[in-house]
């Protein structure tokens, strides 16, 4: 009876087309991912089910840990506009050189009465070093001045885009009544729908939003 | 692990004649494999994990001429205090009642006193009043609101107010009373 032979196989397997997929993957995820710009105040927003995606472009309040508030404006188009308003409302007689410097600024988050100084002296304070715009203060809440003049350069525009462009932005350790004055800022300027930046959280099982499954609302 | 291809040594084709060595071009790609998918890792991870979402806040005008009028029955009133704590009473506060009406829960139970207030009330009659102290934190404010849309109470159904001397008082008390710092 002639032996059968079990031919020896070897284990080594090709890997080349394993490694293109990887590659590709690879490739695919590293393109895919947007480039955020680097944090500059250290955030963490709470949580929400709320499910709709924040846009990139917007007017951001930030608030901090320790209570302070910074304005950033992502929509270039109208920037010069916004601070030429504050400069004029408010009298700060900034030069239009002194404007230019200060456009380039990411964050707003001086009180108004040092701006001036601030920008002739030249000197390139970093975000987390600024003491924050004033809002404590209910009769000089300088963010009711901020906010009136990005209302003044998207008046007559479609006033749902500003609002879905204005976006608050606080750390969980934030203080209520710091949001307070942010919500009062709003409502002195007619305005009165603006959204919060939230991480995402699933919704809870069994819950009433669960069970009838729609996320509309909110 | 690149590997030498020996076998063709053996083959002599006579004395002095000497064979260049072949090596072969085969190059282990298991470790590249690993970095690959490594990577791969990485980067969906990052990807799906810092997406922030909008919350849509909606604010009444401050018009003290069109106060809503609310049934006392549909009324539930959660105090947000300091260290995560929820407060909360139903109805109007009655001096004499106080101690039995104004009850603490936290966070983590607050859902459930949402569900059974809206359960057990008609929704035209249900309203629930916020309050926050000075001493709550912005996760808080944001967590009723959100809490309310677990609960999927209508809007319109739930106001933020400020809150009254008497109630700041029995905050206090109730975290004196309970040993909250």
């Amino acid at each position: 009876m002639p032996k059968v032979k079990i031919p020896r196989k070897s284990t080594n397997i090709d890997m080349t087309a394993m490694c293109d997929v990887a590659f590709l993957l690879l490739s695919f995820f590293i393109l895919a991912t947007k480039t955020k710009p680097p944090e500059v105040l250290a955030v963490n927003p709470p949580t929400s089910v709320s499910s709709k995606a924040a846009p990139d472009n917007a007017i951001l309040i930030t608030m901090t840990k320790n209570g302070k508030v910074f304005l950033m404006l992502g929509d270039g188009t109208r920037k010069a506009e916004i601070l030429e308003n504050v400069n004029r409302d408010n009298d700060l007689q900034l030069t239009s050189v002194e404007m230019a410097k200060w456009k380039k600024a990411q964050f707003y988050g001086l009180p108004l009465s040092k701006v001036k100084s601030y920008i002739s002296s030249g000197e390139n304070i970093p975000a987390t070093s600024m003491e924050g715009i004033p809002v404590a203060d209910t009769a000089h809440n300088e963010l009711v001045a901020w906010i009136k003049g990005v209302v003044t350069a998207y008046a007559g525009t479609d006033q749902r885009k500003l609002q879905e462009m204005l976006l608050v932005k606080g750390d969980n350790e934030a203080l209520y009544p710091i949001f307070k004055s942010v919500k009062q800022a709003f409502k002195k300027n007619e305005i009165f729908k603006f959204r919060i930046v939230t991480n995402n959280e699933p919704v809870p099982v069994g819950s009433e939003l669960f069970l009838t499954g729609h996320n509309s609302k909110k | 692990m690149a590997e030498m291809d020996v076998s063709s040594g053996s083959h002599h084709k006579g004395p002095g004649v000497k064979k260049a060595k072949k090596l072969s071009t085969r190059v282990d790609l298991t470790p590249m494999v690993d970095l690959g998918f490594l990577l791969i890792t990485f980067f969906v991870f990052t990807t799906t994990m810092s997406q922030p979402t909008a919350m849509s806040m909606n604010e009444p005008k401050d018009d003290t001429t069109t106060q809503v009028k609310v049934k006392e029955s549909g009324v539930l009133t959660l105090l947000l205090g300091k260290g995560n704590n929820v407060y909360y009473y139903f109805g109007q506060l009655q001096a004499d009642k106080l101690s039995e009406q104004f009850k603490s829960s936290n966070f983590k139970e607050v859902r459930e006193i949402i569900a059974r207030k809206k359960k057990s009330t008609p929704p035209g009659d249900l309203m629930y009043i916020i309050k926050s102290t000075k001493e709550s934190t912005f996760k808080n404010a944001i967590d009723i609101l959100d809490e309310m849309a677990i609960s999927a109470v209508p809007p319109g159904h739930y106001a933020e107010v400020d809150i009254t001397p008497q109630e700041e008082m029995m905050i206090t008390e109730t975290e004196k009373a309970n040993g909250i710092q």
